[in-house]
């Protein structure tokens, strides 16, 4: 006979320990069941090459939410904090940006970054309260809370002044290109707001949606970038220590094989090794898919829930390179103390658009865009002395490759990375000693996420807010009794924020109240 | 260049050439793509075959998938309220499936056809919601409207006829049962379903058979006073043996847009093809809360005094003082056997427990002008005809 828990929550990514701590602190028996041997799901740190370590999926802290932060106490050391963003240029001549700061453009696009800024935070800052929030249900039945939460969200948008409003209502489902060809004159610069606009989605600068998941990138602390130290894995075992500190069991290297049903009702868990473990609730942090179609079953839930949930699209595009490096490669206009900042890879908004067109049709690109980090360069802990690690986001890597991801596709694409790295630090290949790609499908084996898509689903206006992961499935609760969702599938979706976690835990207390 | 001549945008059923022929009135209307006979010489007489002789009815555009695969069984179970484990091969059941809220999205006949191996019909087609139901299981659904043709022959006589066809073992058939038979190299499966709540049968075959089988009943039938049926008469035994038809008496809950007009299956009246002792299918959590909640409409079978049809009309509240609209009527016809008023309803709970009293608002038109009756109804459990010989196995020979 098995110990029975209150919760159960399947996987340990951060979202789930978030969430794990949060139940746990409010007295209630928790275990979390994680399918690899370390916890913390994407946000971790793993050894790559020996004597080389890297933060193997999210790479930079930038969304997680100081609700969280401060509803569990968390005191995260930091090995960088505040770091600037560079856009590389061929020549050199590379544009900065921090805050609303930036510099290496005119005078005129200086001023009108600051007020882009503004804006863009402004915009950021509403969606943020509504991100630490359950969203409201738009249905029949919905509850006075429900519409109560609505109509403050209109009220705050109508707050934000007739002008802004207009200006918000306007850009929310607009692409950023346009918004950035409107004001810049830099091509970098345009170039460097498309790529955060974009990064670890499936949608390029001209695609809709992608103001929204700009504001989204903002919505935590303005997008400014933290780097923990020794790595994404200090987060998440942060994370662990509060949730076993408030008494929370987590359980390793046990993947969850099924979700057990039992007369329409959560009633637990299978692991792969035949364990069944029983709780009165169940709370997945695997994304809906997995969640549903793999771990629930199709039969114990609905159909048009099914279909909606089959629905999903959720087909990753952001690989993960990582680069053994046995010294700093040499990069023209690049002040050494700037390794420690993030670097990008996008001249111009057509670049990424480009970039992005393969993609479309099952190619990757063949001159990819890219996010890097020297995590080394602040944190020696993570390489050998004097030794260093690259750590970077390259995109549009398709998870559905038309030639299919066999060890030559592979091959070929980092190979071609390599080469555009090369562009912008010549002779940076002779420096690698090692090297580790991370495709979306190695991703989804690796990490247990569907498509190896970050966000648990892409980002847009209608799989967001009332309809994430998917409609009548928008308040954590699952349309089946005893099951929750409380990973980036559900609001308000993915990076390491923590806001899924903590909002599901709260409507899971509220619900029990 | 030669332009091909299409005479209308409706399929012919492969009966249509012997339809054709025996046609007298030329009023067919669209049913699902093909032409469907209103009827063929007079609705009552094509009526009154069915109730003392046989009527043929042609059930080709009825809505058919072949399902198949290790899952079928599971799906089903899943895709509809009852228990469909019970539903043996050589069954039928007729059953119900809902949408995620609990709403029905149609009804329609299952039949077993052999292990696994099942067929579903139905009036509207499903394709999308059934694959909808399939995701995540192995199954295989495939329409098959058009290949399989179907001939509804219903009526005191049509076990005779069938005799004289000489379908050894038709007599066994029970209600509810199919069977194959061979039918000159084919086959041809007969199940005792019908949509008249007489002694009836439902001959199945495939499509290049339709004229051989025709004829093949039309000569076994000669005797026993056989006759073809149109939409209008079919309509009245419909209503008189109690069924609801979608479009009609509900509507199907993926065409409704409006909040609060589509029916679950027990303000349908079809508490009994709900089985909760199923861990799960279609619509159950919703189902179940409506069971704890209760229902808002209940579909009620109204006997009214007078004869004049309540088509439309207005359903009252038989309280003191002034009368409440509760519902209103959905099926009205002048039931010729029962010699009653009849008509199926859809009224507010509480209103409409068998037994009460209620009142019907009947316009009606002579000479041009309109006139107005409050008529009593009471609502009644049971269909309004329902003989014995339906149920008698072996159906006598009358």
């Amino acid at each position: 006979m098995s110990e029975r828990y209150d919760v159960i929550v399947v996987g340990a990514g951060h979202n789930g320990l978030v969430c794990a701590a949060l139940l746990a602190k409010s007295g209630r028996k928790v275990l979390v069941v994680e399918a690899n041997d370390q916890v913390g799901g994407a946000a971790v740190t793993r050894t790559f090459a020996d004597g080389f370590s890297v933060s193997s999926v999210a790479h930079l802290l930038y969304q997680l939410q100081p609700q969280v932060e401060k509803d569990l106490g968390l005191k995260l050391p930091m090995s960088g904090t505040d770091m600037q963003s560079i856009a590389l240029a061929e020549d050199g001549e590379h544009v900065r940006m921090k805050g609303n700061h930036v510099s290496g453009v005119s005078n005129e696009d200086k001023s009108e970054y600051r007020a882009f800024h503004k804006r863009m935070t402004r915009f950021a800052d509403l969606l943020k309260t509504y991100f630490n929030r359950t969203p409201p249900r738009l249905a029949n039945d919905a509850s006075r809370a429900d519409m109560l939460n609505l109509a403050q969200l209109g009220f705050d948008i109508r707050r934000l002044g007739k002008k802004e409003m207009q200006e918000f209502l306007r850009l929310i489902g607009m692409n950023i290109r346009d918004e950035v060809v409107e004001r810049f004159d830099s091509a970098l610069l345009r170039g460097a707001i498309s790529l955060d606009a974009t990064l670890g989605t499936h949608l390029g600068p001209r695609s809709p949606n992608t103001i929204l998941t700009y504001l989204y990138r903002l919505a935590g602390s303005h997008g400014e970038l933290r780097q923990p130290t020794g790595g994404m894995s200090a987060v998440t075992d942060a994370l662990a220590h509060t949730a076993r500190d408030h008494g929370a069991v987590i359980r390793t290297g046990m993947p969850v094989t099924k979700i057990v049903v039992e007369n329409g009702r959560a009633i637990g868990v299978r692991t792969e090794s035949g364990e069944t473990f029983n709780a009165r609730l169940v709370v997945s942090n695997a994304d809906p898919k997995t969640t549903i179609m793999d771990l629930t079953g199709v039969k114990n839930v609905e159909t048009g829930f099914t279909r909606r949930i089959s629905h999903i699209r959720m087909q990753g595009n952001a690989a993960k390179l990582h680069l053994a490096l046995d010294g700093l490669p040499d990069v023209p206009g690049l002040e050494k103390r700037e390794f420690a900042d993030r670097l990008l890879i996008a001249p111009h908004e057509h670049y990424v658009e480009r970039a992005f067109n393969p993609a479309k049709y099952g190619e990757y690109s063949e001159q990819p865009v890219f996010e890097i980090t020297f995590p080394s360069f602040r944190d020696a802990s993570l390489a050998p002395a004097g030794k260093h690690v690259l750590s970077a986001i390259v995109q549009y890597v398709p998870y559905e490759l038309r030639a299919g991801w066999s060890d030559s596709a592979r091959k070929s694409f980092e190979t071609l990375a390599i080469d555009t790295l090369g562009v912008y630090m010549p002779g940076i290949a002779d420096r690698i000693t090692a090297t580790e790609l991370l495709t979306p499908v190695d991703i989804e084996r690796e990490f247990h996420i569907h498509g190896g898509h970050w966000h648990h689903g892409e980002l847009t206006l209608d799989q967001f807010l009332f309809t994430r992961p998917v409609g009548g499935a928008q308040q954590y609760a699952m349309p089946l009794d005893g099951l929750y969702l409380c990973g980036a599938g559900a609001h308000p979706g993915g990076g390491v924020s923590g806001a899924a976690g903590r909002n599901a835990a709260r409507a899971i207390i509220k619900a029990e109240k | 260049m030669t332009v091909q001549q299409v005479e209308q945008g409706r399929y012919r059923s492969p009966f249509y050439p012997r339809q054709a022929e025996l046609d007298r009135l030329n009023r067919w209307h669209e049913w699902k793509g093909y032409s469907s006979a209103d009827g063929f010489y007079d609705t009552a007489l094509e009526y009154f075959s069915v109730r003392n002789s046989t009527g043929v009815f042609d059930l080709t555009p009825m809505t058919k998938y072949r399902i198949t695969g290790p899952d079928s069984l599971d799906f089903l179970d899943r895709l509809v309220t009852r228990d469909m484990k019970k539903i043996k091969p050589g069954r039928v059941a007729y059953a119900v499936w809902c949408n995620d809220d609990g709403k029905v999205i149609d009804d329609g006949t299952i039949f077993h056809l052999r292990q696994g191996e099942y067929r579903l019909c139905s009036q509207e087609r499903h394709m999308a919601w059934l694959n909808a139901a399939a995701i995540g299981m192995e199954v295989s659904i495939e329409e098959e409207t058009h290949e399989i043709c179907g001939l509804a022959v219903q009526g005191p006589t049509a076990f005779s006829v069938l005799k004289a066809m000489q379908l050894d073992g038709i007599e066994k058939l029970r209600p509810f049962g199919l069977d194959h038979f061979d039918f000159q190299g084919s086959e041809l499966m007969v199940s005792r379903t019908g949509f008249t709540g007489d002694l009836g049968y439902e001959l199945w075959i495939e499509r290049d058979k339709a004229i051989e089988l025709w004829d093949a009943l039309f000569d076994a039938g000669k005797l026993y006073g056989i006759m073809p049926i149109g939409t209008e008469a079919l309509e009245h035994a419909r209503i008189e043996a109690g069924f609801i038809a979608a479009y009609v008496d509900f509507l199907p809950a993926d065409v409704t847009v409006r909040s609060g007009r589509s029916r679950s299956p027990f303000e349908l009246g079809l508490d009994w093809l709900v089985d909760f002792k199923k861990p799960n299918f279609n619509g159950r959590r919703a189902l179940a809360e409506e069971k704890r909640k209760g229902s808002t409409w209940r579909l009620v079978k109204l006997d009214i005094e007078g004869n004049k049809e309540a088509h439309h009309s207005y359903i009252y509240n038989a309280g003191r003082g002034r009368r409440k609209q509760v519902g209103f009527i959905t099926s009205a016809v002048w039931s010729p056997v029962c010699k009653q008023n009849i008509a199926i309803g859809t009224v507010q709970t509480p209103h409409g427990e068998v037994g009460d009293k209620l009142f019907v608002e009947v316009y009606y038109q002579r000479e041009m002008h309109w006139s107005r009756v409050m008529a009593e109804a009471t609502v009644v459990d049971k269909p309004f005809w329902d003989p014995p010989r339906k149920r008698a196995t072996p159906p006598g020979p009358f």
